[in-house]
Formats: structure tokens, sequence, C-alpha cells
């Protein structure tokens, strides 16, 4: 189980936390607009990365704010958090 | 009259605590200190039980968690009853009973022994070539094969015994007090580190307590000695807790670790009582130092498994530690100077051995040297080829070995014995380093596979790390120390170390044989009975990876996961393929380390504390008054309200008459509420919801349905605006948590500009709704104050109030579709006020209902309920509720799904009322809907969801999703029961009142 | 089949003392060109490769396997099979390969020990009992020989269930399908192996896929570990691993990857003869042949590579356990492992053609492949070979996350294993 370093409460054990897949994904500001291939691309198509993934995650049981977590998922390795709307660490 | 083979008096056996303990039903003695491999070994009991698939007697073979063979169920046929329990593990107690596992009718004679003759043609993986004729007898010959399967018995009562977890926040973390564990404790208490120091053993020390040998010294004591001090030093650091009995489990990611505390196993019976048995210790340490040691590996020749065989080292323990002589005629047979070190100790307690024999040819040390000095058969360069004795060794035959080891030659040798030492070398215990993502290295000189790379900040020190001597431990050890955990010194520069042990050895992991592979038995896997031939066999037919040869022959699959011969397996695997062993690979130690008790992993999360009931401020009136309930998510609703020994059917249908009638009273405290205040709270509702919120007056409420982003109904809830920039949103009862955690993840991440703020405020509010012709009058009673006029308080509307001083909110709403008011006020005063309105609405036989009749009343009026009526497949198109879908917003959770080709199909299923020809039958939720019986397959066009018989309209009504059901009005349709079929017509999904006058009557 | 496996062959080479026993499958260097190659030797890929070749006659084809064959979740999975799905697509998916688990030992000349001991799914609240019967009905009316059980037949079926209703999940009915049991895992991979090794198919392990090479939109070849290898048909079976082989097309797909935890008591004589799974709580346990409970614990939310998952699931599953068979207490966990499953947002699988010629996938079984393993190779060999699905697949084709016809899962079987 991870300690997830939450950048408003500090490090926590994974338990307290839920994930919330991968980041960056914007919702469509004009949902209208899209195709319907588009919209299915938003909704549903993932990275699904092995590797160095950009997620989201949510301290469920502590401050209830999401923040973004850069995580090796081949090995669990936690890189960096940081707070929503912050730019994402370059390596 | 059994022996009595009992040597001297060790510090750890109290020779003045006699302790009785029935074996097979017999009773024998043994003393406090004693493990039940020990007690039997003085007794002269050798055979403990019988192999999984030969069913071949066996013995105990180790004295400690590696224990394969004498593995036994204690406690038989009562609630303490445990199966597979290592005799080398229980320490005895007065009062423990155990018996011998996997025989019948006893250990002495075992009717599946039969297989040990059978074994010819059940070589590895024979179960998958065969017993595929007749196709249908498959489970028939399974039904053997199981009862012969299987070790011990498992409990059929439940568990009397307590557990409990704990969790442990550490600087440093020792594991195994050896005597790298006690100077690695030790260090890091003495400077500062809060440190927790685990053993699995009772006592501290490891091997080297009882060392007690001239040829082992430290700064001039011998190393035992030397030790104890250390250890008595170590009890005075108050930032040093020391847990024996504790056996580490697993070593997952981050230095999470789970460790077992044994706190009552050793104890009498009746001294258990309202003790906790186990503790289930989750550790965190910052750091992670590995001093697990290592285990002596054995010798794989013909029959090898004998009662009466041992590891070499097991001999030596229970002679120093316990004093205890395993056998009185003792041989000794090793590749390397450990089972000289057995030999002295022996020779000095007085305990015969009759020969040693070394696969080596020229060899010397001190050790050698002292042995031949006291006149002990040395055979050097031999190997044993086989051995005799069924129930117990009695014999071992000799013969030379080859310069190479492929072969044996000259002439066989015999030589008669009641106990045989193997010696095999040494195999650092990695399992849990290598569990927690440590990669190794294989060290060739003395193949053994050490610590490589650390996946965290973490050490492996002492054997586990490959430093299998005296000199190396003391010389390393504080090395490893200083840099781990970055100090100057430790008490252990330049200590004068001295060790006669001599590293040489002839590693053979198969040994050779007189006779073809073939017609020999050399077990590799005790426990399971794999044999190498079995290994080779597997390689011989195409199985390379050694994760195939293990699943293939079961390898290393038993209760001791093949702690001792994995490592001869993936020897045997190299040498026959010819790859390397480094490049091999090894199998994955998986967790737990040890086999852990179910109950210590759920420790108190059992019974009432499983997962707790959330209970309503009113739920100690509904169950005085009798209330059966219903779970729903995590809460107890009171479900109806027998009275007089009603069925629930004449309950419920007196109650839902009772509501329409003159009124009834229901406890709706469940449903999720959150507030939602905030500059910017109808823009959120308008993005969440599928209604427009913006034009909503305050003190109005309205309900709304919520999406998901797929399109789909996700909840559903009244919403009512408490002021300018506030609102209350109600959500269904199971789906309270995550419609919150939904809202917050759209307001924190989609739209963090928008100015709203949410609480869950669930359980800060009780809430009770009284509905009926009647209903007003009875809330007029209980809130005098309040003008409750249509003009004043309107259907969707809201009222601060007071009842006396306690501040409520008052909403018209209603789920029945009576005239109804809901009352919500804090929570603590929730059933003040809910028997204030019994006591107002008595004259009006005022009814309280439970979730039942709640059903059954909002279905006569169509009102659908979240999870029931839809599934994840049903949008609010489909449910028939376009009017609650806004046209002019721009954008809301879910719309854009709603156009995509399938959702905008006209013939998906749609909700539907459904009445039956028969109006007394009431349809079974869950019913399939067909349109033709004759088409083949038959086509289900959809399912009945909510149905009840309805006392108010009196007939059966019923909602059901059907295929096309909107343009399908009065059709007829069909419900195919097993037994009947029946008619239904689809008619409009509102039954009563569709003009909704009752709302205002 | 020049060495069919039976008992007479066992006695015979008992005199031989099994030196001659021949390799249940070769182990060949890859060769420059196949007329399809199917990437993953678990037990879908191995199935579809035994069905390209036996029912599509495609023989010269090939099975690149990363690391050893059965070594995901074929290996890992705790052998569940079932048919007694809600939806028409999946219980015709899942029956289809429930038919074929009947003969498998015998078409393969291979004991797969596919036992029908029954599962029992567990209803715990009233809303659990209507989707129960709801699938039940659909289920009978599909042919599928399921049947609804109050808590005393429940009781019956499998004694050492506790039924009381007191306690926090109490039993209120169940199902039953008696058809469905289990299998033992590897010998499926292994006998799927040696059956497509004899009709020519070479099995190529430790060979990784690197990359995928195109021409414009279609497929040509695989640059692997041992080499590259052309070929126009790519059937992808990669389980966990399928979006890591898709990004390499640069295809993303609707999948996620997941921690998914199993783990194994110690072997006791027979305690519990049927498979019993509870969704609410759940916890599904099972007795192997050899003796062990096979407990299948839930998935983490996160997505990870690494087969392992977090200790909170474990240890929620043995809470559900102790609560519905508190005799179990005593017993003891032996081990404890991950696989990594790929799961999509309507828990079905996809078995498809995609917008690349030439490549296909078969992915998506999520916490529950295993049981369809006959007949997802069956499909996705027809799928392959006719460049077009069989009747059977087509609801499971990748364009029903654009449609949104999905086939939902979820309703009925929040997990679907």
């Amino acid at each position: 189980m991870f300690i997830i370093n939450c950048p408003y409460c500090g490090e926590r054990e994974q338990s307290e936390f839920k994930a919330g897949g991968e980041a960056h994904i914007v919702r469509p500001k004009q949902p209208t607009e899209l195709s319907d291939d588009q919209w299915a691309e938003y909704l549903f198509m993932r990275k699904n990365i092995k590797g160095i993934q950009f997620e989201r995650w949510v301290h469920t049981h502590g401050c209830r704010k999401w923040f973004n977590v850069v995580r090796d998922t081949s090995n669990d390795v936690i890189e960096a958090v940081y707070k929503m709307g912050e730019k994402p660490p370059t390596k | 009259m059994t022996k009595n083979l009992r040597v001297k008096t060790t510090k750890l056996i109290d020779e003045t605590y006699k302790i009785s303990f029935k074996f097979n039903g017999t009773t024998y003695y043994g003393y406090k200190g004693d493990t039940l491999a020990s007690a039997l070994l003085a007794n002269d009991i050798h055979l403990v039980g019988r192999s999984f698939k030969y069913h071949r007697p066996r013995g105990i073979m180790t004295a400690g968690s590696e224990e394969p063979n004498a593995i036994v169920q204690l406690h038989n046929n009562t609630s303490l009853t445990e199966p597979n329990v290592r005799a080398t593990e229980i320490e005895i107690y007065e009062g423990l009973e155990a018996s011998s596992q996997n025989c019948w009718p006893s250990v002495n004679f075992d009717i599946g022994g039969i297989n040990n003759f059978l074994s010819p043609v059940l070589p590895a993986g024979f179960y998958y070539k065969t017993f595929m004729w007749p196709a249908s007898f498959w489970e028939k010959y399974e039904y053997f094969i199981r009862k012969s399967a299987g070790l011990g018995k498992s409990p059929t009562k439940p568990d009397p015994d307590i557990y409990e977890h704990r969790y442990i926040h550490c600087d440093v973390l020792v594991v195994g007090a050896g005597i790298s564990g006690i100077m690695a404790a030790k260090t890091a208490a003495k400077n500062g580190f809060k440190t927790l120091l685990v053993d699995e053993k009772s006592y501290l020390g490891g091997s080297t307590i009882y060392q007690n040998s001239e040829n082992f010294k430290i700064n001039n004591q011998t190393s035992n000695s030397w030790l104890e001090k250390e250890i008595n030093e170590i009890k005075k650091f108050e930032n040093l807790e020391i847990k024996i009995r504790t056996s580490v489990a697993a070593f997952h990611g981050y230095n999470f670790l789970l460790a077992r505390e044994n706190l009552t196993d050793h104890l009498p019976v009746e001294q258990r009582k309202n003790k906790t048995r186990h503790r289930l210790l989750k550790i965190r340490a910052k750091k992670v130092i590995m001093a697990t040691g290592s285990l002596e590996r054995p010798l794989i020749f013909d029959n090898n498994d004998r009662p009466g065989i041992l590891l070499s080292s097991a001999i030596e323990k229970y002679a120093n530690l316990f004093g205890v002589m395993c056998g009185e005629k003792n041989v000794l047979f090793t590749n390397n100077d450990s089972a000289y070190e057995t030999a002295i100790s022996l020779f000095k307690k007085g305990i015969n051995i009759e020969a040693i024999i070394d696969n080596r040819e020229e060899i010397d040390s001190k050790l050698i040297q002292e042995t031949e000095k006291n006149n002990i058969k040395i055979y050097k360069g031999y190997t044993v080829v086989n051995t005799a004795g069924y129930k117990r060794i009695n014999k071992i035959s000799i013969m030379q070995l080859s310069k190479d080891g492929q072969k044996v030659l000259g002439s066989k040798i015999s030589i008669s014995c009641d106990c045989l030492g193997i010696s095999g070398g040494w195999t650092p215990a990695v399992h849990l380093f290598t569990q927690s993502g440590g990669k190794l290295k294989f060290r060739d000189e003395d193949q053994v596979f050490i610590p490589d790379k650390y996946p965290s900040d973490q050490i492996s020190i002492g054997s586990c790390n490959g430093d299998f001597t005296l000199n190396e431990i003391l010389s390393n050890v504080p090395n490893s120390l200083r840099k781990f955990l970055n100090i100057k010194k430790t008490d252990y520069e330049n200590l004068e170390v001295h060790s006669s042990f001599n590293k040489s050895k002839r590693n053979i992991w198969l040994l050779p044989s007189d006779k073809v592979i073939g017609k020999t038995k050399p077990f590799v896997d005790y426990q399971n009975d794999a044999t190498a031939k079995d290994i080779k066999l597997a390689l011989r037919e195409g199985f390379r990876s050694i994760e195939h040869v293990k699943r293939y022959t079961t390898t290393g699959m038993g209760t001791d996961q093949g702690k001792l011969g994995n490592m001869h397996a993936l020897g045997i695997i190299s040498e026959t393929a010819g790859s390397k062993m480094g490049e091999l690979g090894t199998t994955t130690f998986r967790p737990p380390y040890t086999p852990l008790t179910f109950g210590t992993i759920v420790g108190r999360n059992v019974g009432e504390y499983f997962d707790i009931f959330r209970k309503t401020p009113m739920h100690d009136w509904h169950v005085q008054n009798k209330a059966e309930f219903e779970n729903v998510g995590q809460w107890k609703r009171a479900w109806y309200y027998p009275q007089n020994g009603e069925s629930m059917h004449d309950a419920v249908q007196r109650e839902s008459k009772a509501a329409r009638d003159s009124a009834g009273i229901l406890d709706a405290s469940t449903l999720g509420k959150i507030d939602i205040q905030g500059t910017d709270a109808s823009e959120f509702l308008n993005r969440v919801y599928t209604n427009a919120w913006s034009k909503l007056s305050i003190g109005k409420c309205r309900y709304g349905l919520m999406l998901n982003e797929d399109g789909m109904v996700y909840d559903d809830g009244v919403t009512t605006r408490l002021g300018e920039n506030h609102y209350i949103m109600t959500t269904t009862t199971g789906g309270a948590a995550t419609v919150l955690g939904k809202l917050e993840d759209y307001l924190q991440t989609e739209w963090p500009e928008l100015d709203v703020y949410l609480t869950s405020v669930t359980d800060h509010y009780a809430t009770v709704s009284v509905c009926g012709p009647n209903s007003k009058k009875i809330v007029s009673q209980v809130i005098p104050d309040l003008d409750f006029s249509d003009e004043n308080f309107p259907h969707m509307s809201f009222k601060n109030a007071k009842i006396g001083k306690i501040k409520c909110r008052v909403m018209r709403i209603s789920f029945t579709g009576e005239h109804s008011y809901e009352i919500n006020v804090q929570a603590n005063y929730g059933k003040s006020v809910w028997e204030k309105c019994m006591e107002a609405g008595k004259e009006f036989n005022i009814t309280p209902y439970g979730t039942e009749t709640m059903h059954l009343l909002r279905a006569e009026k169509g009102f659908i309920i979240v999870g029931q009526d839809t599934d994840a497949t049903m949008t609010p198109i489909d449910l028939q509720m376009d009017w609650i879908v806004s046209k002019k917003k721009y954008d809301f959770i879910g719309k854009r799904s709603l156009y995509r080709s399938d959702t905008i199909r006209e013939d998906r299923k749609q909700l539907v009322g459904l009445l039956t020809e028969n109006p007394d039958d009431v349809l079974e939720e869950g019913a399939q809907i067909v349109g033709d019986m004759n088409k083949s397959p038959v086509e289900m066009l959809g399912h009945v969801t909510s149905s009840y018989y309805s006392p108010n309209l009196r007939k059966s009504i019923a909602l059901g999703v059907v295929k096309g059901g909107k343009n399908m009005m009065g059709q007829k349709l069909i419900i195919p029961m097993e037994s009947k079929q029946i008619n239904v017509t689809v008619a409009d999904p509102v039954f009563l009142d569709k003009e909704n006058k009752r709302l205002n009557a | 089949m020049k060495n069919k496996y039976s008992i007479f062959s066992l006695i015979k080479n008992a005199f031989s003392y099994h030196e001659n026993w021949e390799k249940a499958w070769k182990d060949p260097e890859p060769k420059k060109e196949y007329d399809a190659i199917i990437v993953g030797g678990g037990g879908h890929g191995l199935a579809t490769a035994y069905y390209l070749a036996k029912k599509h006659n495609m023989k010269n084809i090939a099975v690149v396997e990363k690391g050893w064959i059965g070594g995901g979740n074929t290996g890992r999975n705790t052998t569940i099979i079932r048919s007694n799905y809600l939806w028409d697509a999946s219980a015709g998916l899942y029956d289809h390969a429930l038919k074929i688990w009947e003969g498998l030992s015998q078409e393969l000349n291979y004991n797969v020990m596919f036992s029908q001991r029954g599962v029992m799914n567990l209803a715990h609240n009233l809303q659990d009992v209507r989707d129960l019967k709801r699938r039940t009905h659909a289920n009978r009316l599909n042919g599928i020989d399921a049947v609804y059980l109050n808590t005393e037949q429940v009781k019956k079926f499998c004694p050492i269930i506790n039924t009381s209703p007191d306690i926090r999940y109490p039993v209120l009915g169940g199902t039953l399908q008696k058809r469905a049991g289990t299998a033992r895992h590897d010998a499926v991979a292994w006998g799927y192996a040696r059956g497509a090794d004899q009709m020519g198919v070479d099995i190529i392990q430790n060979c990784e896929v690197k990359s995928i090479k195109r021409n414009g939109d279609s497929v040509e070849g695989i640059e692997t570990t041992k080499g590259y290898i052309k070929t126009n048909k790519i059937g992808v079976v990669a389980a966990g691993h399928s979006s890591v082989i898709a990004n390499m097309a640069g295809l993303k797909l609707p999948l996620e990857s997941k921690p998914l935890q199993a783990l194994v008591s110690e072997p006791v004589k027979p305690i519990i003869d049927t498979v019993v799974m509870s969704n609410a709580v759940h916890a599904y346990v099972s007795q192997s042949d050899k003796g062990e409970l096979v407990i299948g614990a839930g998935t983490d939310d996160y997505v990870s590579y690494s087969q392992k998952g977090s200790h909170d699931i474990v240890e929620g599953t043995l809470n559900a356990i102790l609560e519905l068979y508190p005799i179990f207490s005593r017993m003891r966990m032996l081990r404890q492992w991950g696989g990594i499953v790929d799961i999509c947002p309507d828990a079905s699988p996809i078995i498809s053609k995609t917008s690349i010629k030439g490549l296909y996938f078969n992915c998506g079984w999520g916490t529950g492949g295993f049981k369809a393993t006959p007949g997802s190779g069956d499909l996705f060999a027809h799928t392959i070979a006719n460049d077009e699905p069989h009747k059977l697949n087509a609801a499971f084709n990748i364009n029903r996350f654009v449609s949104g016809d999905l086939v939902d899962e979820h309703g009925a079987a929040a997990v679907a294993h």
C-alpha cells in the first residue's frame, strides 16, 4: 500500500485516498459540437500507460481535495504530486 | 514404555515444569520450553504424518518454520481445532492434543500408503493424462481425488478466539533477532531511532544463542555468552520495542510490513479466555533491516524422506537448545563444515555418532580435525545412495563419488543408524526481501542467491545476505549498519573473532545413484512428494520455465512453500537444461512467509463490527414498535411494522391504505442531504441536473434528475432553494456518498472557477415525513406557529419554522402523491418530533409505514426508484421523463451522450406500467417480459422492475421496462414464469390520481 | 495423435520409467513470416491459435508470448466457469464457451479437470433478490440452467454458509447454475498449447513484441525480441497489457488495467463442494482438488502493472469470508498474489476488428475471462479468419463505445467474475 503525499495534508496511507484515473483529460467545453467518435474518445478511451502516468487522486478520508499524482504504473513508485490546475512536473 | 531421550537441561527447557500432552490419543510428557517436535523426539517419536500424494510415512525434519513434514491437527473436533500446524513451531502446553493428518485409519497403518506402490504410474502431471474416459466420469474420479487430497481438516465450528490489529510506525524495523539482528537493533536504538525488533521464535538470539563452543569466540568469550550480554543490554532501551513469537508475514511496497504476534497459542487453553490470540501488526517503517538468517539445505538422494532423517542443524538444535537427542545411532551426511559443528556438539553431550559421510574428498579444517580426534569415522568423497526403514530409518547405503560428482563408484557400504542428519549448505532467507520487490543475484562460489537491488530503504545483513560465518558477520554487519543508519560508529568495531568454520562446499544438486533415476525417489518437495525425476520428466515434456516446472510437478506449492527444496529444483532444472542458475531466475516468493490465520488478518472486523450499520435518530422507536428492517446501503431502515402477528403483505396493505385514507408517517432521515452554498450555486445545479435551476425562487423545491456522463440516470431527489446562494440537495439513501464525491470531482477538477461549497449534512438532520389527507392537520398541531394554508405554503415549497425552541425546516414535497410534509430537525431532536407527530396524529389514526409501503405508494403514482426501476442503461428519455430534460440548456452532465446513435433509438427499453389480466396476479419483480412465445429463441423485451398489489386501486400494478414500450400502450404481453404464463397489458405508469389532485387534498 | 494420453499410455511409459514421453509442445524459433500471429500465450491466445488451425485450416501461424505460456491471468485466476449472465449477448457468448468446456478434456486429450460442481450467487438485500431473479428468468428463457434458491435451499446446497438472518449481510436467497464449476487453469493453457502444436502452430515463448509495423492502414508485421516477423493478421490477446500493444499501433482502447488479487488457504479435506459468490460483500470461494480454499478478492481502483494490489483488498475479502463462513477463522492463508486485469467501462469484453486492417483485439475480460477461454478463442479465430465477427461476438465490437450500445453487465453482477 502506497504512502501518498497529499499536497494539502502531507503523507498519508493509501487507504485514505481514492484513485480517479488518468489526469488532464479535459471535459470538452462544447460537447454538442463533437462527433460521436470524439465524444467516445473523451468518455471512454484511455492511454492506460505502463510506466509514468499522470493521474488523479482524491483524499476521500481527509481533506476531500482532488490533486494529481505522477506514478510509475509498472512498479507503483510515486514520483511527484501536484495540485489541480498546476502544471505537471517535467523530468 | 517409551524411551527418554533427554540429554541435559538447557536454559530454554524448564525441567521443573512438566507438561502432559496427547499425540494420537496417547499421553506423553515434555517440559516447559519444548515444542511439540522436541517433546515427541524426546519420547522417541519420529513418525508424525503421511505425505500428500504417496502417503509415505514422514517425520520431523527441521526445528523451525520451514518444516514440510511434521504437520498435525490440533484439538480435533473442537472449536479450537486447527489443521496443518507445524510440530516444530507449536510450543507445548498442558492439555495440548495433536493428531496425525492425511492418514486413515492411523498414521501407523494408512490405507493411502497403497499410492506408494502405484507411484510408477503416478508421475508428475499424471492426472492431466488420464481420468478422461468416459467423459461423464470425471466428477466421480474427482470425488476420490479430492477425498485423498487435502491435509488436515477444516474447523467446523466458529472460532472462539479474538484477534486484533495494531498499527506501528517506527524509524527502524529489524526482522530477526539472531546475532545480526541483535547488533542492528542495539545500534539503531543507541543512535536514537525508534526501533522495533521482531523474531518468530519464543527466545532471542537465533542459532548463536546455543553456540556454546570453543570454536566460535568473540572477544575471548563463547559466542553465546557474548550474545547473551548484548541481549541483556538491548532490553534496557526505551526506544526499542522487542516482540518475540512475532513472524513477519509480508513485506509490501513503501516499507509496509505485516507481522503476526502470537500471544496465547503457547498458553494452556483455560488461560486464554478473553485474551487476544494473535495481533496483526501493520508496520510502516522508515527503514527496514532484514536479519532473517538462512535455512539449511537438505541433500537430494534416493529415499531421503524417511522418518529419522533431519537437517543436521536441527539435530544440533534439538540437542543444544532442547536437550533432546534425535537418535542413538546418528549418522551425518554433508557437503560442508556445518555437520561437523553438529558432530562436535553431539559428541560433547555424549550422543553417539556412527559416521559422517562427506561429499568432499579433500577437506581439512579445525572442525574436521576435532571431529577426527574424537574418533568419529568420516567417509570422505562418499555419498548416500539409499536408505532403508519404512517408519523409521534403520540403514543407509553409501558409495564413493566420482571426481566430477556425476557418478558413484565402487561397492556399496551399509551403515545402520536410527537418525540421519543431512547438511547441504545454507540458503539465505530472502523471501521477504523478494516480496518487497528486491532483485537477487546468484553467487557462484557457494551457489546462493543474495540480495542485489533494494527497492526501498532497507538492507539485508548477516546470513540472509550471504554472510554465513561469524567472522563475516562481525566484520560486515557493523559496516552495513554505519552506512545504512548514517552513523559514525557502532559498538562492534575491532572485535576479536575466532571462528573455525571453513567455507568449502561441494554442491551437487541431485546426488548420483547406482540406479537409473526412474527407479529412485529423491524427494525435492517433501510435502507434495515431488521428486527429482518428476522435475526431469517435466523438462522432458517441454516445460522449460521454472514456473511451469513448479506448477506441473507442484514443487514448492506445499504449506512450507518449498523453503527447503526450491533451490534444488532450480539447480536440477539448470543442470538438466544446461542453463545457468543466475539466468534461470527464481519462482516468485508469495506472501505470506508463513501461513497466516484468516482470523488474524480480519482482526476485530467480524460479527457486528464487520460493517457497521447506520441507524437513524428514530431507530429505537422503530425497534420498540416491532418494525422489521430492510438494509439499504449502510442503513437500517424500517421496512414495515407488523401488528399482532400480521404477515408482511397484510401490514403493507394496511399501512398503504391508511396513508391514503388518513395519515401516514415515514422516517426519511436516511436520504442523503448535501448543503450547497456559493454565488454560483444555481449555475452549478444547472450543470449537474438535467433541468434548469436559475429561475427557482427562494423557498421553492424542485425535483432533479442527475445523469452520468454516459447519459444514464445516476441519482434523483428534491433540491430546495434556501436562499439566494444556498440550496439543500437530497439524494437517494444509497447514493449519498457517491453523489457528493462526483459533485466534488466536477467542482474541483472541471469547474474550479465556480464559487460553490458542498457539505454533507445527512447525519445532521432527522427527517419526519407525514403524508395523507390529514397530514396538514397533524403538522399544524406540531408546529402551531406556521401558516400551513395552501396560499402561504403550497406544494413544492419550504418554510423555516420552530417547534418550541427547536428550529426546523419544513418542505411540502411528496413521494407518495399525497398531500405531504417533511420536517427536518437537528438529528438529536428527531425522535421527539417523531413522537410529537404520532401524538398529534393519534386522532387521525396516523400510521407509521416503512420502505415497502413507500415503494408501493410511489409505484401507484409511477414514480421511479433509481436502482430499482433503472439500471445503468436507462436514460431519462427511456423513463418517459423527457419533461425533465432541458432542451434550452447548453450543457449538463451526460447531455451529449443522449444524442449518440444508440441512445436516440426509438426502440430502446422504456419504462411503462403493466396491468395483469387477472387483477389478483402480482408479478414477480425481475420477471422477464415477452411479446411472442412462439419465436425461437424467445425474444425478451424487458423485465418487471416494481410490482405490488395496490390496496387503494384493488388490483395488481407493476412497472417494467419494455423495448419500444412507449408506443405499445394497451398492447398485450406475456410474463413467462416457470410454471405458467401471465398475460399483461401495457399501461400508463401513473396508476392513481393522474391529475395530482391529492397533492392539495 | 501419435502421443495420445490415457491410463494405458501411463502404464506403458511406467515400464520405461517415463523416459519416453514426448514434448507437450516444441520450442521453435520464429519463422520469417506467418499467415497470422497471435500476441499473447495465455489461455485465450492459445485457444485462438488452436481453433484457427483446427476450424479455419490456418496452419502457418504462431503464438508469441513475452514470458511463459499461461503465466498471466490464466495461471492466476480462481477458475470459476459459469454462463448465467444477464444480457442475451453475454449469455450467448459465455454459454457457447460452457458448451465447449463440457467436452474440452476429450477434445484436447488433456484433462483440464472441468468440474461441474455448480456456482451459487448470493443475494444479501432486496435489490440483490430482484437482480438475481431478473437474471434467473433471463437465463431460463435463454436456455441456461439457472435456478433461484431461497435461503433454506442455499443452506441445503452449501451447509457451511452462515444463513443466520441476524448477520450484517444475511443470505436472502441465491441463484444456482449446476452446469457451472471450475477447471484446472494451467491445464487449459497446456492442453491448448499441445493441441495447437500438434497441428503445426509455433508457440514462441520469451518473445516480446516491441512494435507493430504498419503500411498505411494495414499491418505488415511485428518487431520482437527475437527479430522481425512478417504477417498481415495480428490477433492481440494480451489481457492487462492490451493497451501497451494498442499504443504501439497508435490505437487507444476503452480499458484500464488494474490489480486483482486472489489467495488460497492451506489444503484441507473436502469442506465446500461448490463455488459460492457474493457480490455484495465481495467474496467468492471454492475448494480446489488439492484441498485449498480458493478465494478471489476484488480489484484496486488504480491502474497498475506491478501485479501487486493493496492489503486492504485482501483484508476486506477475508472479512467478508468470515462473515459468511465463520468456521474458516482458524484456516490459514497460504499464498496470495495479484494479476493485471483489463477492464472495459461496461464490464464486458472486446472481441473485435479495429480501424487498422489485419489488427484484431480480444481484451477487456476484466475479472472474469477464464470462463470464456474456449468460446473466446473459437470466436476470435472466426473473426480473424473471416475478417468478420461471428454472430455471437458481434455485440462485443469496439464501436459500441461510440454508439452507446454497451453490454452493461454491472447491472446484475457488479463484478463479472
